[in-house]
């Protein structure tokens, strides 16, 4: 043969170059301005809508109508009245069912005796209602803040305990092969195993148990309580101040977004392995 | 030197697999000697790692019996305290080093749980940490480190532990030819320091003669010892990984021991192409 002459060649480019374009358009940067752009938007449209009347405003008042009121509301102080005090409903309800649901869920987990006696107990209450449970607790605790811890202590308990158990149930086996390997004793296997190993999930709990302290006090302060968010928005909903319903709302939104972000900054502090997507 | 330190005698171990008995091991006869380097080969689903885990107490035996001469300085003195040493400490295969835990309460582990003061077993920990080439990353957490990296923490865990016997359950088999390399050297540089009696599981026979003073080949499920094969022989301590794997006499060994084993891979293939077959 031969050797091939130049003609006979084909030649061809392989693979792809790095993407060209200015940095500033990365796809990453392009999604976070989408993001940020979307609820403003929703707000822009809401609030020309109700400026050239296709919006009903009795129902939906113009987005800078709920922002004057708040803006009155925070001045008058009325705002801090109900803030705080739901804080500190949810503060403490949270505490008083996540301790506990923490301990128990970890004794669950450890133990296969605790659990026979958990488990059914849990499977059969976890589908009730918190809030239909509400009525229970103002008849044994009273009207006052009691009853309202209660109501939110019962919420936040069922998510850490059934997380925490979890948690400890799927530490892997070589972690603990190791401890008792190792030598470890009882105490040491639960501190410097059980404990650490179930925190990615016990922090999960504590996540969904927020999340679920923020819907039961609304509903909680609807029908008992003299003050609260969830009582801002009952009052101004009787007497239809819809600005103030909407004030309300705000509220518990950014209560919601406010809390989310607080728990993700626990977890990056305890649990530093914890992989990250992002 | 020569004395024996694990008397293995009619060893019998049955498992149940979806209901039906299956025996790992059938009767295992076995010496191994203090201060020996002493690597099991064998045909995968031989019951080799399930020998190891019952030397380290991680799970229960049937008939038969297993017996630990204890070193004649089985005792050790530290914080005015005499505390007897472990028996015996074990490396892993897959990463078993805790996630939560820096490199040094990592490496220290074994010795709080053998209550050792604070001040004292950080010491020891980062003395370790330092033979397994790490000083510097004392502080790290292991998902900044590298899988080599990880398997060097689990070493100096049990190397720090300074048990009668360290049991290794191929604790290199994940990491990739180079990194194993380094890590074999390594691994033999450090015994040769401490001649601590080593039972060290493999499929791989390359490591067996780089590693082992003695080779047992076993058979295929149900476990049962093929052929002893003495490399302290023919390649004596100290011992250069690169040298045994440059001499000839490497290659002779190799296809002596891949003979031996070549018969019960085929069985082991077989049995579980039987098993699939049923299913």
């Amino acid at each position: 043969m031969s050797q091939p002459r130049a003609s006979d060649r084909t030649v061809v480019q392989a693979g792809r170059k790095d993407g060209g374009g200015p940095r500033w358009l990365s796809r990453a940067r392009i999604e976070r301005a989408i993001s940020l752009a979307s609820p403003l938007l929703l707000l822009a449209i809401w609030q020309l809508g109700a400026l050239s009347g296709h919006v009903d405003t009795r129902f939906f008042p113009a987005p800078s109508a709920i922002f004057v009121e708040a803006e009155q509301m925070v001045k008058t102080g009325e705002m801090w009245i109900h803030l705080t005090i739901s804080l500190e409903r949810i503060a403490i309800g949270f505490v008083l069912g996540a301790v506990p649901g923490i301990a128990i869920g970890l004794a669950t987990g450890l133990f296969s005796p605790v659990r026979a006696i958990v488990q059914p107990l849990v499977d059969a209450t976890f589908p009730i209602p918190k809030i239909a449970i509400l009525p229970l607790f103002i008849m044994t605790l009273g009207l006052g803040e009691e009853s309202k811890y209660a109501i939110i202590a019962t919420g936040v308990i069922y998510f850490v305990l059934i997380n925490t158990a979890a948690g400890v149930r799927n530490i892997d086996r070589i972690y603990l092969d190791v401890g008792k390997n190792f030598g470890a004793s009882r105490w040491m296997m639960f501190t410097d195993v059980a404990l650490p190993g179930a925190l990615p999930l016990i922090m999960t709990g504590l996540k969904l148990g927020m999340g679920v302290a923020l819907l039961v006090i609304v509903s909680a302060e609807f029908v008992g309580a003299k003050s609260g968010i969830g009582y801002l928005i009952w009052t101004s909903w009787q007497v239809f101040q819809v600005e103030k319903m909407y004030v309300g709302l705000l509220v518990c939104a950014a209560l919601g977004f406010v809390t989310a972000i607080l728990l993700e900054y626990c977890e990056r502090i305890l649990i530093p392995w914890r992989p990250r997507r992002g | 030197m020569d004395s024996t330190k694990i008397l293995v005698r009619g060893l019998r171990k049955r498992f149940a697999v979806r209901g039906l008995p299956v025996d790992a091991l059938d009767g295992l006869d076995l010496d191994i000697r203090r201060g020996e380097f002493f690597c099991i080969v064998g045909p995968s689903g031989c019951g080799k790692t399930t020998f190891l885990r019952i030397l380290a107490g991680l799970e229960t035996h049937g008939d038969g019996s297993i017996e630990v001469v204890r070193d004649p300085d089985g005792w050790n003195e530290g914080d005015g305290r005499a505390r007897k040493r472990p028996l015996n400490s074990m490396v892993f295969q897959e990463q078993s080093i805790y996630p939560w835990m820096t490199v040094r309460d990592n490496v220290a582990f074994g010795l709080k749980a053998r209550g050792m003061a604070r001040r004292e077993r950080r010491e020891l920990a980062e003395r370790h940490i330092r033979t397994v080439g790490l000083m510097g990353f004392e502080e790290a957490l292991p998902h900044q480190l590298s899988g080599g990296m990880k398997q060097r923490v689990s070493l100096a865990r049990a190397f720090a532990n300074d048990p009668e016997m360290l049991l290794m359950d191929e604790p290199f088999a994940a990491l990739d030819e180079q990194t194993k390399l380094v890590l074999q050297t390594e691994l033999v540089r450090i015994w040769e320091g401490s001649r601590k009696t080593v039972v060290y599981v493999t499929h791989s026979i390359d490591e067996a003669i780089v590693l082992a003073d003695r080779i047992l080949v076993m058979t295929a499920r149900p476990g049962r010892i093929k052929k002893l094969i003495d490399v302290g022989e023919i390649f004596p301590r100290p011992r250069q990984v690169a040298d045994v794997k440059s001499s000839p006499r490497y290659g002779k060994l190799f296809g002596e021991i891949w003979n031996q084993l070549r018969d019960e891979v085929a069985i082991a293939q077989a049995a579980d192409e039987a098993a699939v077959m049923e299913r």
